[in-house]
C-alpha cells in the first residue's frame, strides 16, 4: 500500500492541488486518514483546520473509514419519482445497514446522494462511482452479488 | 419525432469521440485556426454579435463577458462542467460524444482573452468523464492543434454549489467551495485573482460553428433574443428520455410531445419542471411558451440548464417539492444566513405540509421566507432555491390546500 506522504507529495507543485491530493488518497484508502490531513496542510501551506475544512466540505470526500465498495443511491427529484425510496429499502435489507453506515466486514458503505447525471433511466445507483441505471428493488441482490 | 437542429452535437454518434483525427476530418480545429488569424477585438466582436448567451443558466452574452477582461499578463479560461442540476446530463453527453468541440471552443476563448491556460472543472460524480477528457487533451497536445494553449482537468467533490462560478474558482484554488462576494467579477479578478472567463460546456461548444459559419448565420436561428439551439435532457414521465438539441423558439409542448413522444403509459400531463431542480413548475396552460431564456422568464420559469422533468397526472406535487427542499437544505454551503437558515426552514415547513400537519399560516410563512431568500441570499443557489415552492403555490395551490389542516 502506498504511503500517504508520497501520494500527497506528488501534488505539491500543483496550485490548489489539495483536493486532487485528497482524491488520490481516496483512490488508495477509500477515505482520507487523519494524519494525511495534517500532512496535506503542511505540504500546501494551510492550517490543519483549513485542510480539515476542505476535506469535510465535499460530500464525496470522507475522513471516516469506508467500505471497499461505496454504494450510492440518487435521491434527487427524477429518481425520487421513479421510486428511489424502494431501492433504498432493498439495499438496506440486502446489506443489513442504514444509509451512512458500513458493513461489519468493511466491504460495503451505503450512502444517499444527489443527482449523478444519469437521469435518462431512473432510478440510478452507483458502485464506486460507476453508474447502474434503471434499477428496480428486485435488481439489487444480483447487482450487489457482483461485488461479493 | 420532430426534427432536431444540431450545432453542439453536430458530430455526436457520427465520429469516434476517442479520435482527434476523426474530429479533424469532420472539419474540427479549423475554426480555431480562423480565430487565431483574427485580431482579438474582432474575435470578441464576432462572438458578441452572434449574441451567444451563456448556456449554463444565467444567459449572459458570452462575447460581452469576454470583453470585460482587461489586458493582463496572466488570464484564465475556465470551463464549468460541474453539471449538478438534477435532471441534467447535457454537458456529460456533449463531452462524451465530442470532447474536442469543447477543447476547441476553450482555445478560441483563450485566443480572445490572451490566455495560455484553461481549466475544466468536472464534477466528482463523473470520474469517467475526467479520464475521457484527459485522453482527448493528450491527443490534442500530441497533434499540436491547441498550440501554446494548455488545458487541465480538475475534479470536484460532489458539491452542487460549485456550479456557481466563484465557488467553482474557490474549489480549483483548493478551498471549500463557498461563493465570493461580487464585485469584483471573475472577468476582472477570478482564479488566483487574475482575470478569468468562466463559461459552461455548451457555451464553449457553440463557438467552433459560430466561427465557421459567422454571426449572421447563428443569430438567425431560433428566438431573436436568445438565438441558437439548446440541448435539453428529458426525464421523468415522458416516453423518450433522451438528450435533444433544438432551436430556441421550440415550444415546451413540442419538446414534450413531438420530441419526447408524450406522456408514458397513456397517462395525462400534470406539470413540467424545466431548468433543473431550482426551475419553476409549469402547468398545461403555459405549454405553448417557447423555451428561450426570456420567454421562460416571462412566465416566471427558467430555461436554466435545459433539464425537462415531466410529471404525469398521478404525481404528488407537494411530495416532489418537499424532496427538492431537502436537496437545497443539503446543498446550501452555509456561508450566508438567508440560505443556510432559509433552506433549512423551507424543508421543515414543506415536510410539515406534506405530512398533513400544516395550516394556512405555514403557507404564508413559507411564501414570505421565499421572498426574503430570493432577494437576500448571496448567490444563485439560495436565490433560486424557493422557485419550485413559489411556482407550485402559484399553479398547483390546490395540491397544497388539500393537505392542510382546516
Amino acid at each position: 500500500m502506498a504511503n500517504y506522504r508520497d501520494i500527497i507529495g506528488a501534488f505539491k507543485d500543483k496550485p490548489g492541488g489539495i483536493i486532487e491530493a485528497y482524491h488520490a488518497l481516496q483512490k488508495e484508502f477509500n477515505y482520507i486518514p487523519k494524519p494525511a490531513v495534517a500532512e496535506a496542510a503542511r505540504v500546501f501551506g494551510v492550517s490543519e483546520a483549513q485542510a480539515y475544512g476542505v476535506a469535510t466540505f465535499y460530500s464525496y470526500l470522507s475522513t471516516e473509514p469506508r467500505g471497499k465498495y461505496i454504494i450510492r443511491v440518487c435521491e434527487s427529484a427524477p429518481c425520487h419519482i421513479a421510486g428511489a425510496d424502494q431501492v433504498v429499502k432493498a439495499i438496506e435489507k440486502e446489506l443489513g445497514i442504514k444509509a451512512g453506515e458500513t458493513t461489519a466486514d468493511g466491504k460495503f458503505t451505503f450512502e444517499l446522494t444527489e443527482c449523478i447525471g444519469q437521469c435518462q433511466e431512473t432510478p440510478v445507483i452507483t458502485i464506486n462511482s460507476i453508474p447502474y441505471v434503471g434499477i428496480t428493488p428486485g435488481d439489487i441482490p444480483a447487482v450487489l452479488d457482483k461485488c461479493r | 419525432m420532430g426534427e432536431e437542429m444540431r450545432i453542439v452535437l453536430r458530430n455526436a454518434d457520427k465520429i469516434d469521440p476517442n479520435s482527434v483525427d476523426d474530429y479533424i476530418n469532420a472539419g474540427g480545429y479549423r475554426a480555431l485556426e480562423k480565430a487565431r488569424g483574427m485580431e482579438r477585438k474582432a474575435l470578441i466582436e464576432e462572438v458578441k454579435k452572434a449574441n451567444l448567451r451563456g448556456r449554463g443558466g444565467a444567459g449572459f452574452n458570452a462575447g460581452m463577458k469576454w470583453s470585460f477582461v482587461p489586458p493582463a499578463e496572466v488570464t484564465y479560461v475556465v470551463c464549468n462542467l460541474d453539471e449538478g442540476e438534477p435532471g441534467t446530463y447535457k454537458d456529460r453527453t456533449i463531452v462524451q460524444k465530442d470532447p474536442h468541440t469543447l477543447l476547441e471552443g476553450m482555445a478560441i476563448c483563450g485566443h480572445a482573452i490572451n490566455s495560455k491556460k484553461g481549466y475544466i472543472y468536472c464534477r466528482g460524480e463523473y470520474p469517467y468523464v475526467v479520464e475521457h477528457l484527459n485522453r482527448a487533451i493528450e491527443q490534442a497536445r500530441r497533434k499540436g492543434v491547441l498550440g501554446d494553449f494548455d488545458i487541465e482537468v480538475r475534479m470536484g467533490g460532489g458539491a452542487y454549489v460549485c456550479g456557481e462560478e466563484t465557488a467553482l474558482i474557490e474549489s480549483i484554488e483548493g478551498h471549500r467551495g463557498e461563493p465570493r462576494f461580487k464585485p469584483p467579477f471573475p472577468g476582472v479578478a477570478g482564479l488566483w485573482a487574475e482575470p478569468t472567463v468562466v463559461n459552461n460546456v455548451e457555451t464553449f461548444a457553440n463557438l467552433p460553428e459560430i466561427l465557421n459559419r459567422g454571426h449572421e448565420w447563428f443569430k438567425a436561428i431560433g428566438a431573436a433574443s436568445y438565438p441558437g439551439t439548446k440541448v435539453l435532457t428529458l426525464t421523468g414521465d415522458v416516453v423518450n428520455r433522451v438528450a435533444i438539441e433544438v432551436p430556441t423558439n421550440t415550444t415546451i409542448r413540442q419538446v414534450i410531445y413531438d420530441f419526447g413522444g408524450g406522456i408514458r403509459d397513456g397517462k395525462k400531463f400534470k406539470a413540467v419542471q424545466i431548468g433543473g431542480t431550482s426551475g419553476g413548475f409549469i402547468p398545461e396552460s403555459l405549454l405553448d411558451t417557447p423555451i428561450d431564456f426570456d420567454s421562460m422568464r416571462n412566465i416566471g420559469a427558467t430555461l436554466g440548464t435545459g433539464a425537462v422533468l415531466v410529471m404525469d397526472e398521478t404525481r404528488d406535487i407537494v411530495d416532489i417539492v418537499t424532496r427538492i427542499a431537502k436537496f437545497f437544505e443539503h446543498e446550501s454551503c452555509g456561508k450566508c444566513n438567508p440560505c443556510r437558515e432559509g433552506t433549512f426552514r423551507n424543508y421543515e415547513i414543506m415536510t410539515k405540509i406534506n405530512r398533513g400537519g400544516a395550516t394556512y399560516q405555514d403557507i404564508e410563512n413559507i411564501s414570505l421566507l421565499s421572498k426574503v431568500m430570493q432577494k437576500a441570499c448571496l448567490c444563485g443557489l439560495g436565490q433560486a432555491a424557493p422557485g419550485p415552492i413559489v411556482t407550485t403555490l402559484q399553479h398547483f395551490r390546490h395540491e397544497y390546500e388539500r393537505k392542510l389542516l382546516v
